[in-house]
């Protein structure tokens, strides 16, 4: 295994890469389809600036989600995108780090209001697979200074290069928080709520409907503690056709089930993404299918038979489909990513071949299954 | 500002490349005659100006494929163009291209309330996107100060702010899908009614890419419900270092105002002589806005009138009718009016970190008494994009070039306390030529080799961006 402890040090070892590299974070099983020799980016860690009044962080790669979290926490700020902690669902141990979470644009429950990973990373370092440094955007929230490579690395999945540091910006946490919730909707009713919700001014943020066991519909209102019990309560009356709402002045853990998806049984995980109000209609069409519906109904998360296809399943649909949770022979087969129009993944290729020439990185993760190497 | 020489071989065929265009396409298509073309001889940044080979106005995607497959196969550059009113110089035409308008695709297509998204032609103005949605209580949040004139096909490229990008984020956050016609003439669809784009996240490359990646013809957009009020609150100091003290406090506190807008002195007492707003007589003016309910409103301004006290102001004015609110926004809203008034001008777009403001206005401020030219300050103080004005006398010889030097400077200045050269208004022929002060040869590289992806012959909006020098050998094996 790899295990560069500088920048410097990672751009030597990728440059004199004889063959394909498997990128890992924290130590976290890495998923998907890559083959190759281990490289992690444990030995990268540290926080290079942090402003508070700045709303700025800059830190290294592989520093861990959770020493990032406790830094912000002693602030009172936080990562305001939610990162899941994927460990519950996928049965694995070690330490989740802050470059894993870009380069998976992990985002939960509040993507709808604040944004996703993306939304929050102001600029990158990366190494890529030529082993040449380079950096994109910087440290201030506004930047159109040249192209937008830095969304362009976050959910790219180690396939452009390796990240060695990222700069996000972070919020002060929320004072308080409302959570409306009511049991036993269906879900197309319960989409229908959550629609009318986030279609009010009163500044939702967090949407979801758990339909487990017995049905939990979830609206999370944040902010300052009379704020959010003046919009609570006008959200009732809004939605009191729905029925008779409960307002929970801390559901902490309910969001947490919902952002980590801790109700998901047995089987394939898959993630749909989708038009919120198309989300009941697709997950009606996998019987028996155990369904976490988040933003609104616009995230599915979806618990099938090991092995199903669900794309098949689903058929054409405005989104797609990606296995988080399968076997590694279900994952070969099926691949990780839904594939993408032709045109556009000739143009996804080309961006590949240019960021690492000798497809040295994470190789085939991203790709259609036949321009994987065996 | 230097442009490429114009390739000769291509002007010499101006008649046949016309031709070629015209019969493909509807009537009313093309235009090449001088006089009909002087419209798209500029964008805002009115100091340069280039005649085009030809315009083309196409109606549908198809027609935009139709002008790029054809300017494809004749090796003819292509400048997109929506409503002219970049900054940077982004549409700017040369001798040799064709200028591709969007103006004619302005249609809403789709709007869904219950998805909150509206599906528009690209060439729809930002402010009649906000009309079409607004009876219902929705709006489109980047809100650009230009935006009763400019495109979302300009704000794409550009990806634009506004006013509200502090709470709202800028058009990046907003963009939800794009139809997209690269310079072969093949229609791509990306990303849609859904939240994330599967795959290599190309939206984001799209957006703010300045027309050199691919043309847009339909964007999907978010739209939020419109807040239930808005309130402003004036707040004036005696020092740059001690107004930005307090945004840096405001912000730290947890409210979250759509707005923190900064005036410096020479734009208050422009704006004024101006506008006769009443502002203080102060070195440092602050306008907070917040939303919300009347109760929630209240409940925000305590806190950032606490913290602004606390700093101890010169002048702390609050707002209790609508009309006591507009007297507020008025001086602000006219700034660029006033500092017109004084003379032309050049609006610089540098961002930096919130903690650098004071000394990076003092710096400015040397830096205006070295060069002798007046320069007034105001931004959007709460995310750091300063807009630096300024003011020249274009009549008088050598000016332009004096105010050119100064702004490149101030944007040196930006990049060396940590920021960058442009928050919003994009790079263009403006700032090309600056970017190696913020980037390696290398970083540049990676971000040509995007370019060359997308767009392999180096036909879209080709002289743009990169400095010249750097992009020479790809623009040059592409003749
Ligand atoms: C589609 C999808 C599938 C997932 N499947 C799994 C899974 O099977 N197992 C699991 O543990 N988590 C999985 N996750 C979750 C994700 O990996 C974690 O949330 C991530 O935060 C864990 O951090 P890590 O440091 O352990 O990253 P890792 O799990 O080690 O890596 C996550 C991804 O990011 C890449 N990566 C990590 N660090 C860097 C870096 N510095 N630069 C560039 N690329 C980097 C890896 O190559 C890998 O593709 C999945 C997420 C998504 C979106
Ligand atoms: C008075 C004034 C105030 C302004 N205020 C702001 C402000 O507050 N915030 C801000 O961000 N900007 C502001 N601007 C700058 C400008 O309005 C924005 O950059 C705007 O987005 C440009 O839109 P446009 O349609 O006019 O684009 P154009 O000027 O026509 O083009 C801009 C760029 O977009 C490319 N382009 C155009 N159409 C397409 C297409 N269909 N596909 C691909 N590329 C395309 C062009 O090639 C060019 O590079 C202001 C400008 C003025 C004059």
């Amino acid at each position: 295994m790899m295990r560069p402890g500088t920048e410097h040090e990672l751009a030597q070892m990728v440059a004199g890469a004889a063959g394909p590299l498997r990128i890992i974070g924290g130590g976290t099983r890495s998923y998907g389809v890559a083959l190759g020799e281990v490289l992690s980016t444990a030995g990268l860690g540290g926080v290079t600036l942090y402003e508070p009044g700045a709303l700025t962080l800059v830190v290294q790669a592989g520093t861990p989600l959770a020493e990032v979290e406790a830094l912000l926490a002693r602030e009172g700020q936080c990562l305001p995108f939610e990162p899941m902690d994927h460990r519950g669902l996928l049965g694995t141990q070690g330490t989740p780090t802050i470059g894993g979470v870009v380069a998976a644009n992990v985002s939960g429950p509040r993507r709808i209001a604040a944004g996703a990973c993306r939304d929050f990373l102001l600029g990158v370092r990366f190494v890529d697979g030529m082993g040449r440094v380079l950096k994109n955007g910087g440290r201030v929230m506004k930047n159109v200074t040249g192209y937008d490579l830095v969304r362009l690395m976050a959910g790219s999945h180690g396939t452009l290069g390796v990240l060695s540091e990222v700069s996000l910006k972070v919020l002060p946490v929320a004072r308080a928080s409302a959570t409306l919730a009511l049991e036993g909707l269906a879900p197309g009713r319960a989409v229908e709520a959550l629609a009318r919700a986030l279609g009010s001014p009163f500044e939702v943020s967090g949407a979801a409907h758990v339909a487990a066991g017995q049905a939990r519909t979830l609206i999370r209102l944040e902010g300052f503690a009379a704020s959010a019990r003046y919009r609570a309560e006008r959200l009732c009356r809004l939605l009191a056709e729905f029925g008779d709402w409960q307002v929970l002045p801390e559901a902490g853990d309910l969001w947490r089930g919902v952002r980590d998806v801790s109700v998901l049984g047995d089987g394939d995980v898959w993630r749909v993404s989708a038009r919120p109000s198309d989300g009941p209609a697709l997950a009606a069409l996998v019987p028996g299918a155990v369904a976490v519906f988040d933003w609104g109904g616009g995230l599915i998360w979806l618990a099938v038979p090991e092995g199903t296809d669900l794309r098949a399943a689903l058929g054409a649909f405005d989104g797609h489909a990606t296995l988080i949770r399968g076997a590694p022979d279900t994952k070969a087969r099926l691949g990780v990513f839904a594939p993408q129009a032709g045109p556009l993944a000739a143009i996804a290729a080309g961006l590949r071949a240019r960021f690492d020439p000798r497809g040295i990185l994470n190789p085939g993760l991203m790709s259609p299954p036949e321009e994987r190497p065996a | 500002m230097e442009m490429p020489e114009p390739r000769a071989d291509i002007i010499a065929q101006k008649a046949r490349i016309v031709a070629r265009l015209t019969d493909a396409l509807p009537e009313g298509t093309i235009i090449s005659d001088a006089a009909e073309t002087r419209a798209y001889e500029c964008d805002a940044l009115s100091a340069y100006r280039c005649a085009p080979l030809a315009v083309a106005l196409p109606r549908t995607t198809e027609e935009v494929a139709t002008v790029l497959r054809l300017c494809h196969e004749m090796r003819v550059p292509v400048v997109p163009r929506g409503a002219g009113t970049s900054l940077a110089g982004g549409s700017l035409p040369t001798a040799d291209c064709v200028v591709l308008g969007v103006a004619r695709l302005n249609e809403v297509l789709e709007t869904d309330f219950a998805n909150r998204f509206i599906r528009v032609g690209a060439g729809r103005t930002n402010l009649s996107v906000t009309g079409a949605v607004e009876a219902d209580g929705f709006f489109y949040a980047p809100d650009p100060s230009s935006q009763l004139a400019c495109a979302i096909a300009g704000n794409i490229a550009m990806n634009s702010g506004g006013a509200h990008c502090l709470k709202y984020g800028v058009t990046t956050n907003n963009l939800l899908g794009v139809t997209l016609v690269t310079m072969d003439g093949t229609i791509h669809k990306i990303g849609g009614a859904h939240l994330d784009a599967g795959g290599l996240d190309l939206l984001a490359l799209i957006c703010g890419s300045e027309g050199q990646l691919g043309v847009v013809t339909e964007a999907t957009l978010r739209i939020l419900p419109k807040p239930e009020g808005a309130r402003p609150v004036l707040i004036g100091y005696a020092s740059s270092e001690v107004a930005g003290a307090c945004v840096s406090d405001i912000i730290k506190a947890g409210v979250l105002p759509v707005a923190i807008e900064f005036m410096d002195r020479p734009c208050i007492a422009a704006t004024e002589a101006f506008s006769g707003a009443g502002y203080p007589d102060c070195e440092a003016l602050l306008i907070v806005e917040v939303e919300g309910s009347p109760a929630e409103i209240d409940e925000q301004l305590a806190i950032i009138l606490d913290i602004a006290r606390r700093h101890d102001p010169v002048e702390l004015r609050e707002s209790a009718s609508e009309e006591e609110a507009a007297r507020i926004w008025l001086g602000r809203k006219s700034a660029f009016g006033a500092m017109g008034q004084m003379g032309d001008y050049m609006c610089l777009d540098g961002t930096i970190p919130v903690s650098e403001l004071p000394f990076v206005l003092r710096r400015i401020g040397e830096l205006s008494g070295e060069f002798g030219l007046k320069v007034g300050n105001v931004f959007h103080a709460g995310d750091g994009n300063m807009h630096p004005l300024i003011i020249y006398d274009a009549n008088t010889p050598g000016e332009q070039e004096k105010c050119e030097a100064l702004g490149a400077e101030i944007l040196k200045l930006c990049v060396e306390v940590g920021g960058c050269l442009t928050g919003e208004h994009g790079v263009g022929i403006e700032k090309r030529d600056l970017m190696g002060y913020q980037y390696s040869p290398e970083d540049l590289d990676i971000q040509m080799a995007v370019k060359d992806a997308f767009d392999p012959g180096w036909l879209l909006n080709p002289a743009k961006v990169f400095p010249l020098a750097s992009s020479a050998a790809r623009r040059m094996a592409a003749e």
